[in-house]
């Protein structure tokens, strides 16, 4: 299953131009081989403070854009990754080994990503060893499937 | 005690985090422990016993702060026991006592993934679990044991067997490695080449039974998929200059692009051409195209894992089935076909060569295939025929054919398909449609 880590903002993230320190990089750098090496990221990725995005509000059909910076920066992303592990927990321990990215206190909220099995009928034990009898059935797919 | 209590719900959980530390830690733990003494089933044990304790004793204690530190701690303290209680055998435990003990004394911190050491261990530790002396099945299921994390029972049922027949397998591989003295070693020269084949297959083995596998049968059957896009993801760090663990990782990343399209609500199977392109996971089929890439940044030789990934690619970046790049499939299977030669990957290749340069190209290979005994009974050999002929507007033949692939193939559902064919012959039809002549492409 795959959960996405989202890194909430922080003042400082939110500076205009700021750029992480140099020294912390190095940390980000190294857990995050970490996880590649445990081949459990799948994606990741920083964002720019948020002068530099805008929002879309929707009501009924009208869309008003407003422009950054928004305040509240707890509520706003600084960042944010995937990460394909085997259970909620796994997922908890892997963002606990991260390293403090700011001197301000800061949240991860780590949220599973739907995937088809959530949609997929619970099927009971009879419909599932009809499934496997038929799967023998099925065309020998070699080459390329 | 009742699931509503909330002692109870604390409990789980905690037992729900252990696991979560195990699955992390466990093949660090037992590839350590398996350079200290020397036997990969004692090694097991050993990190068994130490989960064990943190079972019994992190309810009350509490999670440690560094629990992968304490586990392998725990567990070579039990080495150190183990030992000394052998003491009296031989000198040898006595060395082997020391030397753990000694061991001891360096804790892993948390950026021992980096450390060199760990990583040459786990590389020895995937290579003894796949090691060629054992049977294909006990390989599969010592490496999800050893390197997954994954418990008997989560194999058992991931592979539809009992889990006593898995546990036997692993309990046998375990001691074959043993009697048989297996080195714990990354192979080197000419030798390596033979044995990583071997891990790759493995890998591909433990995708493959969850890929063929209808999604919705069981929920665990497509984490397999997940485990064994772990494991190749893990060997390519390990291995970064190898082309085939890149290529087999982006063959299993554009295949697992596709979970989502290939089967019905229902369970059905939906053949690649029919497939709604966008469900195909951009995410994976990126991370494929970049393992391909990877792979050709090493050397301009290809393997047959690369080939075959490089064939999904030239699907995975037509966004239409009408912009596929059949020239470039042709020279890959033509490529393919020269390492692994196979009837069937010869059958693929026609069909490429159909699409590329027009039916009557396809029918002359397919025709040289006729006399292939291997392939005389082989449904696809006919039905792809019988396409071609049609597209040829040789409407009898084609309907012979059609129907002689009805007869020939056992899936109910795929008869009904061929003889619907067999009968449009009849009707003189004129449509002519674009898509390949195998249910395989």
């Amino acid at each position: 299953m795959r959960f996405m880590v989202i890194v909430k903002a922080t003042p400082e993230s939110e500076k205009e131009g700021a750029l992480p320190d140099p020294e912390l990089l190095l940390e980000m750098g190294k857990y995050n081989e970490e996880l590649s090496k445990a081949g459990v990221l799948l994606a990741l990725d920083g964002l720019h403070p948020s002068s530099k995005g805008a929002r879309v509000k929707f009501s009924g059909k009208s869309r008003t854009v407003v422009d950054g910076p928004f305040t509240e920066a707890k509520e706003l992303i600084a960042g944010f990754s995937i990460l394909q592990v085997k259970s909620l927990e796994e997922a908890i321990e892997w963002v606990k080994r991260g390293p403090n990215c700011s001197a301000d206190d800061y949240e991860v909220e780590i949220r599973q990503v739907f995937e088809m099995e959530d949609f997929a009928p619970i099927l009971s034990e009879e419909q599932i060893q009809h499934k496997v009898e038929r799967r023998a059935d099925l065309p020998n797919q070699t080459a390329n499937k | 005690m009742s699931a509503a209590d909330p002692h109870h719900a604390t409990h789980q959980a905690l037992h729900r985090t252990i696991e979560a530390v195990w699955r992390i830690e466990s093949a660090r733990v037992i590839a350590g422990l398996t350079r200290v003494t020397r036997d990969v089933g004692l090694a097991e044990d050993l990190a068994q016993e130490a989960l064990v304790a943190a079972l019994e004793q992190w309810p009350q204690s509490g999670v440690p702060n560094n629990p992968a530190a304490w586990l392998t701690a725990t567990a070579k303290r039990r080495a150190i026991d183990l030992f000394r209680r052998n003491a009296v055998a031989g000198r040898k435990y006595e060395e082997l006592a020391r030397e753990v003990e000694a061991l001891e004394q360096t804790l892993p911190d948390l950026d021992s993934t980096l450390d060199n050491t760990i990583s040459d261990d786990l590389l020895r530790l995937i290579f003894i679990a796949c090691h060629p002396i054992l049977p294909t099945e006990s390989r599969a299921a010592l490496t999800l044991s050893l390197l997954g994390g994954l418990t008997a029972g989560e194999i058992a049922r991931a592979f539809l067997t009992p889990e006593s027949t898995i546990a036997q397998r692993i309990v046998r591989a375990k001691r074959t490695l043993a009697a048989k003295h297996i080195p714990f070693e990354v192979p080197r020269g000419p030798e390596l080449a033979a044995r990583l084949t071997s891990v790759l297959e493995v890998i591909y083995l433990i995708f493959n039974e969850g890929y063929s596998a209808t999604t919705g049968d069981d929920l665990m059957r497509p984490t397999l998929c997940e485990d064994a896009l772990r494991l190749g993801r893990i060997l390519a760090e390990l291995t970064p200059t190898e082309p085939e663990v890149h290529g087999l990782v982006a063959l299993m990343e554009i295949q697992a692009s596709r979970t989502r399209a290939r089967v019905t609500s229902t369970g059905e199977p939906v053949l690649l051409f029919d497939q709604n392109r966008t469900q195909w996971d951009q995410l994976l089929i990126h991370r494929g195209l970049t393992a391909i890439e990877r792979a050709h940044k090493i050397n301009t030789t290809r393997g047959p894992y690369l080939l075959q990934a490089e064939i999904a690619a030239c699907h995975a970046r037509a966004r239409q089935p009408s912009e596929t790049d059949w020239p470039r499939i042709v020279v890959l299977y033509t490529e393919l076909a020269q390492l692994i030669p196979s009837p069937v990957i010869e059958l693929n290749r026609a069909v490429a060569v159909s699409m590329a340069n027009g039916p009557h190209a396809g029918l002359t290979l397919v025709d040289a295939l006729a006399s292939e005994p291997s392939l005389a009974r082989y449904h696809l050999l006919s039905s792809v025929r019988a396409d071609l002929l049609y597209k040829l507007g040789r409407y009898p033949e084609a309907r012979t054919e059609f129907e002689r692939a009805a007869g020939l193939t056992r899936n109910t559902r795929e008869r009904d398909l061929l003889l619907t064919r067999a009968a449009s012959c009849e009707t003189d039809s004129t449509t002519n449609d674009q898509k390949p002549a195998t249910s395989n492409q």
